[in-house]
C-alpha cells in the first residue's frame, strides 16, 4: 500500500509543480513519476541524466566529487592528487566514511589532502611542472604509496595543461602506474560523469597492467564492485562471500588496493553492488576478458539469501551448498533482529532520496523490517536505474529525479513518512519539520549496513531513530496554548 | 587638470600596434602630456621602443618570481622611458600553455590595487595582442577602463576582417559598458587605395579613419635601435604623421557604437576595391579531376 492512492499521488505532483514558471514546470515534470510495476521501461515516465535547473537547489555534485570521491579515493594505497585550487580538496577530505586498514600516512592515504594549491601564477604559467614537482614530492615523504592518480579540477580543463605528458613522464620515473584523470567539475551533468570518466580511466591506465603476467588462479575467484566501505560495508559482505568458498581477489574500491584491481582480470565473477557507478569498467572486463558480472544486494536478510544463491549458480555445487549453509547459519540471528525490531517498525512509511543505488536496493531491508518505501529518489541515477527501480518499489509510490529542495520538502509535508532517508544536506531540514532522519550516504557515523552484520545494525538504528522519543519534544514551550489560569491572570490582561 | 583618458588599441596580429601606440605615445609625451603603456600581451614587447629595452619584466613574471603578485610592489613592474612615460606589461605564459587572458585580468587588478593610475596622468593606453579571444584580454575595456578603442588595421584582406571582428566584440561591451569605438588607424601597407578603402569600411562601421600613417623605412631603422622615430629623429616626415595622429586623438570626440558588417557586406567592399574576386560558385566542392574533365569537354 502506498501512502497515497495513484490518483492523490498524480495531484500531488500536479499541485507541486504548480509553483513553477512555465517552462520549469514542463521540465520538471518530466523528472517526477507515479510508479506502475507492470511498466517494462522507465523511459516514457520519468527523464533523467539531465542538467539540472538553475536556481532549484539540487544537491548533486561534480564529476570531481564522482571520480575523487566515489571511486579513486578510497583506494588506499594510492595517492590522489586533487589537481588545482585548495578548495576541492580540501572539502572532500575524509568525509565519506569508507574504512580502511592500513597506517594513515604510511600505507594508507584515504583521508589525507594531496593538492597542487593553484595560485595566481599557476593559472597563468600552467600547473604542469608544479605537478610534476608535487608528485617527486610525494614519492619522497610517502615511499609506500603505490600509484598516484591526478584528479583534475576545473581549471585544468580550462588552462589546457598536459597532465596525460606529466602522468607519463613520472610513471616511467617512478615505475609505478601515475594516472591523470580529466574529471572536470564542470563537465557533465552530475557526479554520473565523473564515476564514468574514474572507470575510464582505471580501464586505460590500471586494468590491463597485469595482463600475462603469471597469477595462481582457483576456480572460486571473484571480486566485489562498487562497494565503497562506507562503515565497514564491504567487510561484512566479503565474510559472507568467503564464508560460501569464494576467494575475493579485489574489493573495488573500499579498502580496495592497486594490486587488486589489477589482478581483477583473472577472477572467474565480478560482482556488482553499485551499478551506477562501476558498470562501466565491469561490462568492459566482460567484453575484454570474458568474466561475467552480476549485480547483487547485500541490504536486508531476503535480498542477501536471494543474492547469494543467484551468486552461487555461477559455481559449482561446493558453493552452491556453502551459500545454503551461509544462509541457514544467519536466519536463526536475522530472526531474531526481525522479532526484536519488526513490532517497533511495523506499517512505518519512508522516503528515501539518494545518489544512485541505495533508493532500490535498501527497499528489501526495510520490507524485511515490515516497511515501506513510498518515495524514492535519486541524485544521478540513469534509466536503466529507474528500470530497476520500477520494479522494487510498490504501485502508486511516489519516484523523483534530481528533486529540487522545494519539492521534496512539498512531498513529505503531502506524504508524511514516518522516517526519511537522505544526506547530510537534506537532514537538518526535515529535523526541522520534526521528520526522523537517517543519512543514507554516510550511515550517520554508524554502520556497516550491508550483509547479515550491517542489518542488525540497521534495524537498530532505523528504531532508535524513528522510535525516539525526542519527536514527541518538537513543540516548544512558548507555543504551546497558555494555562486557562494564565489567561485569567489580570496582571497579564493588563499588559 | 583634464580627466585621465584610457585608450585600448587592437587589431590583427602582425599588423603593428605595438609600434604605432608607441610611437603615438611618444608623441603625446613630446607635446608634454603624462602617459602610461600597460602591455597586454605575453609576449612583453609593448614598451621596448621607449625603454630601450628587449623586453620588460612583466607583472606575471615577476609575480612567479616573488611567489604571488601580492609579494610585489608599484615600483617592481614600473619602469620611467622616454619622456617620463610609464611602462608596464603584464606579461604572461610562454605558448602554449596556462592562461594568457588570466594574466592580463591579474596584472590590471593588481595596478588598480597599487594605485597605478594616479591623479597626472592624462592617458593610459593598453596595447592588446590581437584578438579579442576570450574574457581576459577584454580586461582592458571593461567598466572603468578604456572607454575608446582604436583598431590598426590596413588595406589587406584579413586585416579589415580583424578590425570588423573586434568591432563586433566592442559591440557587446558598449551595451554593458562605456567602451566606444574611436576610430581605425591604418597602418599603410601601400595597397592600392588603400586610404579610400579604410575610409569606407570606417564609414560603414559608423565612425571614421582617423589618421593615415604611410610606409617609411625610418620606423625600422628606429626600431632596430630600440627605439621611436620620434626619438631617433624628430626631424624625420614620419614624427610628423605621429604627431598628427597623436593631435588628432587628443581632440578626437567622436566616440561611437560600432556597426559592424556582414561577410557578404565586407566580400562585396573588396570586390569593389578589386582586393577579392567575385566567387565562382560552380566549382565549390569539385576535385581537380573533374574540372580537367569539364575543361576538356568545354
Amino acid at each position: 500500500m502506498a501512502a497515497l492512492t495513484r490518483e492523490e499521488t498524480e495531484a500531488l505532483i500536479q499541485e507541486v509543480l504548480e509553483v513553477y514558471p512555465e517552462k520549469a514546470k514542463k521540465d520538471r515534470a518530466k523528472h517526477l513519476m507515479v510508479n506502475d510495476k507492470e511498466l517494462e521501461s522507465s523511459k516514457k515516465c520519468i527523464t533523467s541524466n539531465r542538467k539540472s535547473l538553475p536556481g532549484v537547489m539540487t544537491m548533486r555534485g561534480c564529476a570531481y566529487a564522482g571520480s575523487k570521491g566515489v571511486l579513486w579515493g578510497p583506494i588506499k594505497d594510492v595517492i590522489s592528487i586533487s589537481h588545482g585550487p585548495i578548495g576541492c580538496g580540501q572539502y572532500s577530505r575524509a568525509g565519506r566514511r569508507n574504512y580502511y586498514i592500513g597506517t594513515s600516512g604510511v600505507d594508507s592515504f584515504c583521508e589525507m589532502n594531496f593538492t597542487s594549491d593553484f595560485q595566481e601564477k599557476d593559472i597563468v604559467f600552467g600547473g604542469d611542472k608544479k605537478l610534476a614537482k608535487l608528485i617527486n614530492e610525494i614519492e619522497g615523504l610517502f615511499p609506500l604509496n603505490k600509484g598516484i592518480s591526478i584528479q583534475s579540477e576545473c581549471p585544468v580543463g580550462l588552462i589546457g595543461d598536459d597532465i596525460e605528458a606529466v602522468a607519463k613522464k613520472a610513471a616511467k620515473e617512478l615505475n609505478k602506474p601515475v594516472v591523470p584523470v580529466r574529471c572536470e567539475g564542470f563537465r557533465g551533468v552530475s557526479q554520473s560523469l565523473g564515476h564514468h570518466i574514474a572507470n575510464d580511466s582505471v580501464r586505460d591506465w590500471i586494468i590491463t597492467n597485469r595482463d600475462g603476467h603469471p597469477f595462481e588462479k582457483t576456480p572460486y575467484d571473484v571480486a566485489i564492485l562498487g562497494d565503497y566501505n562506507v562503515g565497514g560495508d564491504a567487510w561484512a559482505s566479503r565474510i559472507l562471500l568467503e564464508e560460501m568458498g569464494l576467494r575475493v581477489v579485489a574489493q573495488w574500491s573500499g579498502d580496495g588496493t592497486l594490486a587488486e584491481m589489477e589482478n581483477t582480470p583473472f577472477v572467474k565473477l565480478n560482482l556488482l553492488h553499485c551499478y551506477r557507478s562501476m558498470n562501466y569498467i565491469s561490462r568492459y572486463m566482460e567484453e575484454k576478458y570474458n568474466i561475467p558480472w552480476i549485480e547483487y544486494n547485500f541490504f536486508g536478510p531476503s535480498k542477501i539469501k536471494e543474492s547469494l544463491r543467484k551468486i552461487a549458480s555461477f559455481f559449482d555445487d561446493k558453493i552452491k551448498e556453502g551459500a545454503e549453509r551461509v544462509i541457514e547459519k544467519y536466519t536463526p540471528s536475522m530472526e531474531a533482529v526481525i522479532a526484536k525490531y519488526k513490532p517497533r517498525l511495523q506499517g512505518k512509511k519512508v522516503m528515501l532520496y539518494v545518489g544512485g543505488l541505495r533508493p532500490r536496493h535498501t527497499v528489501g531491508a526495510y520490507e524485511d523490517l515490515g516497511m515501506e518505501v513510498v518515495g524514492a529518489g535519486y541524485e544521478f541515477a540513469h534509466n536503466d536505474d529507474y528500470d530497476r527501480t520500477i520494479k522494487e518499489m510498490g504501485d502508486a509510490t511516489l519516484i523523483y529525479d534530481d528533486v529540487t529542495g522545494y519539492e521534496f520538502e512539498e512531498f513529505v509535508k503531502a506524504i508524511k513518512p514516518d522516517l526519511i532517508g537522505s544526506g547530510i544536506k537534506e537532514k537538518y531540514v526535515f529535523h526541522k519539520m520534526g521528520v526522523p532522519f537517517r543519512q543514507l550516504h554516510s550511515w550517520d557515523y554508524s554502520g556497516p549496513y550491508h550483509g547479515y552484520d550491517g542489518f542488525a545494525v540497521f534495524a537498530r538504528d532505523m528504531d532508535m531513530t524513528l522510535n525516539n522519543p525526542c519527536w514527541n519534544m518538537m513543540q516548544t514551550p512558548w507555543q504551546e496554548k497558555p494555562a486557562k489560569s494564565l489567561l485569567k491572570d489580570p496582571l497579564l490582561k493588563a499588559a | 587638470m583634464a580627466k585621465l583618458r584610457q585608450a585600448a588599441i587592437y587589431g590583427k596580429g602582425g599588423i603593428g600596434k605595438s609600434t604605432t601606440t608607441q610611437n603615438l605615445v611618444a608623441a603625446l609625451a613630446e607635446s608634454g602630456k603624462k602617459v602610461m603603456i600597460v602591455g597586454c600581451d605575453p609576449k612583453a614587447d609593448s614598451t621596448r621602443l621607449i625603454l630601450h629595452a628587449k623586453a620588460q619584466n612583466s607583472v606575471m613574471e615577476l609575480a612567479a618570481e616573488a611567489g604571488s603578485v601580492e609579494d610585489l610592489e608599484l615600483e617592481d613592474v614600473m619602469s620611467v622611458g622616454y619622456g617620463g612615460i610609464k611602462c608596464v606589461e603584464s606579461g604572461g605564459p610562454e605558448p602554449g600553455v596556462g592562461c594568457a587572458g588570466r594574466g592580463v585580468i591579474t596584472a590590471i587588478n593588481f595596478l588598480e590595487e597599487e594605485g597605478a593610475y594616479t591623479d597626472d596622468l592624462d592617458f593610459v593606453f593598453y596595447d592588446v595582442l590581437g584578438d579579442v579571444v576570450c574574457g581576459g584580454f577584454a580586461m582592458p575595456i571593461r567598466e572603468n577602463k578604456a572607454q575608446e578603442i582604436y583598431i590598426v588595421c590596413s588595406g589587406e584582406m584579413m586585416a579589415m576582417y580583424a578590425a570588423n571582428n573586434i568591432g563586433k566584440g566592442i559591440v557587446k561591451y558598449a551595451n554593458s559598458g562605456g567602451v566606444r569605438l574611436a576610430g581605425l588607424i591604418c597602418n599603410s601597407r601601400n595597397t592600392d587605395r588603400e586610404d579610400e578603402l579604410i575610409m569606407e569600411l570606417a564609414r560603414r562601421m559608423g565612425t571614421t579613419m582617423i589618421h593615415f600613417i604611410p610606409r617609411d623605412n625610418v620606423v625600422q631603422h628606429a626600431e632596430i635601435r630600440r627605439m621611436t622615430v620620434i626619438e631617433y629623429d624628430p626631424t624625420a616626415k614620419q614624427a610628423d604623421e605621429y604627431r598628427a595622429l597623436a593631435n588628432k586623438i587628443v581632440n578626437n570626440k567622436n566616440f561611437v557604437i560600432p556597426t559592424p558588417v556582414t561577410m557578404d557586406e565586407l566580400e562585396e567592399l573588396l570586390m569593389a576595391f578589386g582586393i577579392m574576386e567575385a566567387e565562382d560558385t560552380s566549382i565549390i566542392g569539385k576535385t581537380a579531376a573533374e574540372l580537367a574533365a569539364e575543361a576538356a569537354a568545354a
